[in-house]
């Protein structure tokens, strides 16, 4: 019996510069110190480049629905992966805060920026409140009710014929000049993209991750279960509802079709390409899937139908993303062991 | 007398959209968000194959039966099998080959009011002095049928007890030497054959449009969750109480808030009882 069978395995060590920078010695020198701010720099210096880099308002444009589209995937990421609610209804939130931002814009004659912040909160907690029944569910339920949710309100909108109907409210402020209609978003989003990586890194972050992994246990430690998820929707939907509080003031426009299923599917890609459950993956997924369907724009619904392909794909065989991918290049290398 | 009628009709519409989904969540719990596309894209097949090539009207629906089966067995051993039992991987992967298939056919070119199917017999009857499309009486007929042969199938033949123990306590099937993939390509297959055949049976009555497969899904969807899911008398009871509740609805509130009661339905079952009116499952597991 001479048959060796050496079998090799990959085996993945931390860098020594990601433990040395782990803790307070990332203060000691300047190369840890850059090891931790480069990421981070990159990202927030390159956001900040966009507008400017772009070759016309038509990609500026775009370059603000990217945000836009980036501020419903994070808080998707959000939901989905650190409190372990699915919602396959982010064009609520979206229509909700179109919606109030409109009202407050053309009926009470707010400015955009303070139309904006305020349709943010009462949005949220609209979403919050309207979402409260079905939070005692778990899973695939949630994840279907939320899904009939924009269908729903855009069906009563339309059986109500109330808030313009299928028309929908026109004639709304736009934002004073376009530079600044860029840079609130993008400073809203950087903003509210490190709130979150912070918040998850509290305490009430860890009852959130509690709730996914283990609900009963939250519940046996004395915590009301249904005040936590109601607080992350909360959180959740304040994302959503910026986010479709701004899209109303880009467009001058509030109506039915953003309760259209784009707002649903497309930052669910965005999430499950950049990487799930890292917060700033969301965002790269959607720095490449927003631009990608704009150019494919000529294709129709086809797009649609294309990237539900590159979906499927990746959450079959990469589904851990392209952010993830990237961290483990960056804090890990590889070698080849023998068993 | 017509409320009755239409009632019964539409509700056995619903029941025959929500068979496939049933059968599919309660033997592998897998969330067919595809259901409603593999509905319409049946009837596309059938269009097409009459069409095109110019079968006979029979022979075409029987093609786009097998053609229907086999995509979703496909669907299912190529795409899903991989991510079985993660909950939130197989919502949004059913739910891309849903708009995957969806808004494909839209740009291949099916879109717009002029894709219908002819009638089984043309003409229409009086019941107790309501008229009736003849067509209509062929649906609660063969959908009866159809439920009753379901019934005959789960209870009397291998498979199909195969399938129930499955869907009763998969590892306990697993050591009686049922092999559970092949039987839950087994079930996504009939699943969709189901959907195939609600479609022959119910599209003859209106267009074929893209967006009834989003329609299709959400009924289905109400109805097992109404009923209970694993409980399949419960989705029937459920296909006539949301059957009957529409029909009122357009009747004495407007034909807009047809759509709204299933949604309704959906939102209070899952508040009052989320397992459904005759669920088997525990309660503990489907909410905190």
């Amino acid at each position: 019996m001479n048959v060796t069978t050496e079998q090799m395995r990959r085996e993945r060590i931390d860098r020594g510069i990601k433990v040395r920078s782990d803790g307070l010695y990332a203060l000691m020198s300047w190369r840890e110190l850059s090891y931790l701010m480069t990421p981070r720099t990159i990202l927030i210096v390159g956001m900040l480049c966009l507008p400017l880099l772009m070759p016309g308002a038509y990609w500026q444009r775009v370059m603000s629905i990217v945000c836009i589209y980036a501020f419903l995937a994070v808080g998707f990421d959000f939901l989905a992966h650190y409190v372990g609610l699915v919602s396959l209804g982010g064009a609520f939130f979206i229509g909700v805060g179109g919606y109030f931002s409109a009202i407050l814009n053309t009926t009470f004659g707010l400015p955009p920026l303070v139309a904006i912040p305020m349709a943010t909160i009462a949005g949220a907690v609209l979403s919050t409140i309207l979402l409260l029944p079905c939070l005692p569910l778990r899973g695939v339920y949630f994840a279907i009710v939320t899904l009939m949710y924009p269908l729903f309100a855009a069906r009563l909108i339309e059986a109500f014929d109330m808030l313009g109907g299928t028309d929908g409210i026109m004639g709304l402020d736009s934002f004073p000049n376009p530079m600044l209609e860029q840079y609130f978003i993008i400073g809203m989003l950087l903003m509210m993209l490190f709130a979150m990586r912070r918040l998850v890194n509290t305490d009430l972050g860890l009852v959130f991750r509690a709730v996914k992994d283990n609900d009963q246990a939250v519940r046996a430690s004395a915590m009301n279960v249904t005040f936590y998820k109601a607080l992350a929707v909360f959180i959740g939907s304040l994302m959503g509802c910026l986010a479709g509080a701004c899209l109303a003031h880009i467009y001058m426009w509030s109506g039915i079709s953003q309760f259209a299923l784009d707002f649903s599917i497309l930052p669910i890609a965005a999430t499950v390409i950049g990487g799930s459950g890292t917060l700033v993956g969301p965002l790269i997924g959607c720095l490449i899937l927003v631009p990608a369907s704009e150019l494919l724009r000529d294709f129709g619904t086809l797009r649609i139908a294309f990237y539900s392909l590159i979906l499927v794909g990746f959450i079959v065989f990469r589904s851990d993303g392209i952010m993830s991918w990237g961290q483990r290049k960056y804090e890990q290398f590889e070698r080849w062991k023998k068993i | 007398m017509e409320i009755l009628i239409y009632g019964t009709i539409n509700s056995v519409a619903l029941a025959l959209y929500a068979l496939g989904f049933a059968m599919v969540y309660g033997v592998s719990r897998l969330p067919n968000f595809a259901h409603g596309a593999l509905y319409v894209l049946s009837g596309f097949i059938t269009w097409t194959v009459l069409n095109t090539l110019g079968l006979n009207y029979f022979l075409s629906i029987l093609v786009s039966f097998a053609a229907t089966a086999i995509i979703g067995a496909l669907i299912y051993q190529f795409v899903l099998i991989r991510i079985r039992g993660m909950e939130i991987s197989e919502i949004i992967a059913s739910y891309a080959i849903a708009l995957a298939i969806l808004e494909g056919m839209r740009w291949a070119g099916f879109k717009g009011m002029n894709y219908t199917l002819p009638v089984f017999i043309e003409g229409s009857t009086t019941i107790a002095g309501v008229t009736v499309d003849v067509h209509r009486l062929i649906v609660v007929a063969a959908g009866t049928a159809l439920f009753g042969l379901l019934w005959v199938f789960t209870r009397y033949t291998r498979i199909g007890l195969a399938l129930r123990g499955m869907a009763q306590d998969e590892r306990a099937a697993l050591m009686l030497g049922i092999d559970s993939d092949v039987m839950a390509v087994v079930a996504m297959g009939m699943g969709s054959l189901m959907a195939a055949m609600a479609a022959a049976l119910l599209l003859p009555l209106g267009n074929i449009v893209v967006e009834s497969g989003y329609n299709v899904l959400i009924l289905a969807i109400a109805v097992c969750i109404v009923g209970g899911i694993g409980s399949w008398g419960g989705a029937v009871l459920a296909a006539f109480i949301i059957g009957f509740a529409q029909i009122l609805t357009v009747v004495f509130i407007g034909p807009h808030f047809q759509q709204v009661v299933a949604l309704f339905a959906i939102i209070i079952t899952l508040i009052l009882k989320p397992s459904g009116l005759f669920g088997q499952q525990k309660e503990l597991e489907e909410r905190v």
